[in-house]
């Protein structure tokens, strides 16, 4: 079987295991855009589904009423009578919730979808309404994001499987092998699966191998493993379906290759029970290599890929989270809800929201504040109070400040001080346009200044570069440090700092303000690795004629991209250090 | 509600297991925060300690399950002197889930719909803070949480009342709850602010070591395939716990704290810069309880070491120069000011 058959013949398996278990086992996450694939994978998914089981789409904004439920309006008022309004995630109990373009899902969306899944009952606390409605379902997420961009990871954590239909050619998509039937007749068997100890530590012991640090993943392992087992007609997990588990399960959370086999000999011989005999330990260690072995081989290309390049930007792509860094503002930005509030100053009145609050209490306002027909019309005015004043909240992508820091030190040269200062100019004239932040540390003698504090003022900021001097000491260090606490400070803001340090990287003045390039230097590096682990965003533009060891050296260590620019002018300078906080 | 798995079960997790049994034992230690991993079993622990905590007495009928023998805490309605003597019987300790899209109206509580719409009166319709009083409101995902609903739970979470005015009606009711909030602060973190009005905080771990994560596997997908079994396997252990609660909780004001304890307690708080008294308070509360767990008679340093990271890591400043965890940074501390 070449390889994109073995890809397809895994899909379908992962296809007709959720339609067996689906409460059990989540759902399926698939990568890659629509396409052949893609259809035929969804066409063989259904096939397997009993007919009686509905599939229905989960838009991507959708809302939170449109999703948990609420007061039907219309119904309410018409009955007198509170009517209740399920939500999507009610309405799909028993079925499958088909999530298409499960990346640009909300981050309130999948809090919602993963505290159903969970419990498996959705909780509604609403417009004045308070259930508790059982729900179980399984959620195929259509995942077409491009490069980093990806569904939330703790969506992906409860769905068992990951497929990736992306690479596959018309040809690997051979006939489906299981149908509604044989699915059926599994799941008739699947509660009285047994599966042996043994298994489960494999199980368990090939997800540490793998770097898998959730215990959901061995979890789901073991239940995939049941499932292959009932759908192949066993009363009890064989070896094989703990392979097929492993493969389908494991492999795709991949985070690291398991070490070399020696090494994995030692370090499972630690933890095993006293009470296990020796015979078992032998027996035990050549499935747990077998199973090891067949899930690394199905770990998909990409991921590979990522847990080979992942040296250097590891801890970055661990912490900084996307969608921790939008921020809610008042006015601008994409409508993300309404809440309850005042009509204080930026806050924009959602008159519909508004008035659907304000509708069911009519009856009750008028009767205590007596008749208040207009007399002239003979038409009731509606009865609007402060409380039912509903604002619509906004999200915009946190606004970006970017810090300068400069070195306006002996070393670096007047002339290229200058240089550095057009430079600014022209980035900050770019910030202004886009309204980001800039904020401006320039070091040179004994200490570090922070010449402007984050601002948005043009005016401000030329004024304060034009009057930077030159000469004197590189305190490198001291301007890592004041460049690190500011940038923690804009970040705790919840904006997004970027620092930009243009240096020779020629540290001569340590912390305490003494001479000696030794120390100087030491300490720099210290202070960058320091930097590096905050995990901020830095370009660091060596701007010494010929491109410095010391300088690299020192932004491996800040995790910083890393730009060498002698003879630059300030518009190429200017371009060069946009190109690259584009980039990140 | 589904079974919960037990609490006597869960494997590792002793931080968590031991915070949320301070808090049970006493609930003015002002909330427990759990921030950890995927996949760690936060919410496990906390739908556990529901089945877990012995029933308490309530006056029938009351919507905030009032405590027929403590009049200074009761509603309005219980304290009329008109009343007599009601009625009690026993109710599970409320551990009410908050959850996310929740809107402030059933938080808080408001006008009663259905009856406003029938017959147009007004009546109020309590919330879930009210069905919380006494026991604990449990928020999933805390940092997705609304800041305006944060800030007004721990508000009223300080206060110990929740002040509702609507539509002309003004409702004062009892709220003593404990807050409970999980996260996972890849998911974005919570404001300084509000961290350091939680109590206790917590970092789960996912367990690294193999022989514990097999066990927390194995013992997991037991409890799928007969809840109601292996439940029944681990009662008699449960009920021990029950027991030690229990138990707790008739000790707790008995507990002696000695004068040198407390400068201990004040000196680490310094070493560690932490801001205002309230992480002070919190590690001697905290320590007390922990005691009258152990069913020690006073408070000994072992209770004040194994409580401090709990109270105090969440109290920090970040120190941009300083990479090490705040667990790392407590533990310093401890051993800074516990030299012999």
């Amino acid at each position: 079987m070449n390889e994109g058959a073995a890809i397809w013949s895994d899909a379908i398996l992962a296809a007709a295991l959720t339609a067996l278990y689906p409460v059990g086992l989540g759902g399926v996450r698939v990568r890659g855009g629509a396409g052949p694939a893609r259809d035929r994978w969804l066409e063989v998914f259904r096939n397997c589904l009993p007919v009686t089981m509905s599939i229905r789409k989960l838009p991507p904004a959708i809302s939170d009423g449109g999703l948990l439920g609420g007061i039907d309006l219309t119904a309410t008022l018409q009955s007198g009578r509170p009517i209740v309004e399920r939500g999507l995630l009610a309405e799909i109990d028993g079925g499958v919730l088909l999530a298409v373009m499960a990346e640009r899902l909300e981050a309130s969306t999948i809090a919602h979808l993963n505290a159903v899944l969970d419990a498996h009952e959705v909780i509604v606390e609403r417009d004045g309404l308070s259930l508790r409605l059982p729900s179980a379902f399984a959620v195929i997420a259509l995942d077409e994001g491009i490069d980093d961009e990806e569904a939330a990871w703790s969506l992906r954590d409860r769905l068992a499987f990951s497929i990736e239909l992306g690479g596959l050619s018309q040809a690997d998509l051979t006939a489906a092998s299981y149908d509604a039937e044989d699915v059926q007749a599994a799941r008739g068997k699947l509660p009285e699966v047994t599966i042996g100890d043994e298994f489960v530590e494999t199980l368990c012991v090939t997800a540490v191998s793998l770097g898998i640090t959730s215990l959901r993943a061995p979890l789901l392992a073991v239940r995939a493993a049941r499932a292959v087992a009932a759908l192949a007609g066993e009363a009890a997990v064989r070896r094989e379906d703990v392979e097929a588990a492993a493969r389908l399960v494991l492999a795709p959370r991949a985070t690291m290759l398991p070490a070399p086999a020696e090494q994995q000999d030692t370090q499972q011989q630690e933890p095993d029970d006293s009470a296990q005999s020796d015979r078992d330990r032998e027996d035990h260690t050549p499935l747990d290599e077998v199973i090891l072995e067949a899930a690394q081989a199905a770990i998909p290309p990409d991921i590979l890929k990522q847990i080979q390049d992942q040296t250097l930007n590891r801890r970055r792509s661990a912490t900084s989270g996307k969608q921790g860094m939008t921020r809610n503002d008042p006015r601008r930005g994409r409508p993300i809800g309404v809440r309850r509030g005042e009509l204080r100053a930026g806050a924009r009145l959602n008159v519909l929201e508004t008035l659907r609050v304000a509708a069911p209490w009519q009856p009750l306002r008028r009767k205590a504040k007596g008749a208040s027909t207009d007399a002239a019309t003979g038409r009731s005015r509606l009865l609007i109070e402060k409380d039912d004043f509903r604002i619509t909240r906004f999200r915009q992508r946190s606004a970006t400040s970017t810090i300068f820091v400069v070195d306006a030190s002996g070393s670096s040269a007047l002339q290229r001080l200058a240089e550095v200062k057009g430079a600014v100019e022209l980035m900050l004239a770019d910030c202004y346009i886009r309204r980001d932040e800039v904020a401006l540390i320039a070091f040179r003698g004994t200490s570090a200044e922070l010449l402007l504090p984050p601002t948005r003022s043009l005016t401000r900021a030329k004024r304060s570069l034009a009057a930077l001097p030159g000469g004197g000491g590189t305190p490198l260090s001291k301007a890592i440090d004041a460049a690190a606490k500011l940038a923690l400070a804009i970040r705790s803001k919840g904006q997004s700092p970027t620092i930009v340090l243009m240096t020779d990287g020629r540290a001569n003045v340590s912390r305490d303000g003494q001479g000696g390039r030794a120390v100087a230097e030491a300490e720099a590096h210290e202070a960058a690795r320091q930097l590096g682990a905050t995990g901020i965003q830095v370009v660091l533009v060596d701007t010494s004629p010929r491109p410095q060891a010391s300088a690299e050296k020192l932004a491996i260590a800040m995790h910083a991209r890393y730009v060498a620019l002698p003879y630059a002018d300030a518009a190429r300078l200017s371009r060069a250090v946009q190109a690259h906080v584009a980039a990140g | 509600m589904a079974t919960a798995f037990p609490f006597s079960a869960i494997v590792g997790q002793d931080e968590m297991k031991l915070a949320l049994m301070i808090a049970a034992v006493d609930p003015k230690i002002g909330g427990v925060l759990a921030f950890g991993d995927r996949g760690s079993g936060k919410s496990t622990a906390v739908r556990a300690l529901a089945a877990l905590l012995p029933k308490m007495n309530a006056v029938a009928g009351c919507p905030y399950q009032c405590d027929p023998d403590d009049k200074a805490a009761q509603c309005a309605e219980c304290r009329k002197p008109s009343k007599g003597k009601a009625k009690a019987h026993q109710v599970p300790v409320p551990v009410v889930d908050l959850p996310l899209g929740a809107t402030e109206d059933r938080v808080v509580g408001a006008l009663n719909l259905e009856r406003a719409l029938a017959h147009g009166e007004k009546s109020f319709e309590p919330g879930l803070l009210a069905r919380a009083n006494r026991g604990f409101l449990y928020i999933d995902e805390v940092n997705l949480l609304e800041d305006h609903l944060v800030d007004l739970l721990l508000d009223v979470a300080a206060s110990g009342e929740n002040v509702v005015e609507r539509d002309g009606l003004s409702i004062r009711h009892p709220a003593r709850i404990v807050l409970v909030g999980t996260g996972n602060p890849e998911e974005g973190e919570l404001r300084p602010q509000l961290l350091d009005r939680f109590g206790l905080s917590i970092e789960v771990k996912t367990p690294e070591d193999l022989p514990t994560r097999v066990e927390v596997v194995k013992r997991r997908d037991a409890f799928e395939n007969d809840p109601a079994g292996f439940v029944a396997e681990w009662a008699k252990e449960d009920a021990k716990q029950r027991k030690r609660i229990t138990a707790a909780r008739e000790r707790l004001g008995s507990v002696a704290v000695a004068d040198a304890l407390l400068t201990k307690a004040a000196q680490l708080c310094m070493t560690l810069g932490t801001d205002g008294l309230r992480g002070e308070l919190t590690l001697v509360r905290g320590a007390r309880a922990l005691a009258a767990i152990e069913g020690a008679k006073a408070v000994g340093e072992a209770h004040l070491k194994r409580v401090a990271p709990l109270a105090l890591r969440h109290r920090l400043r970040r120190n941009p120069l300083d990479d090490s965890g705040s667990t790392v940074r407590v533990e310093r501390a401890l051993a800074e000011c516990f030299a012999p």
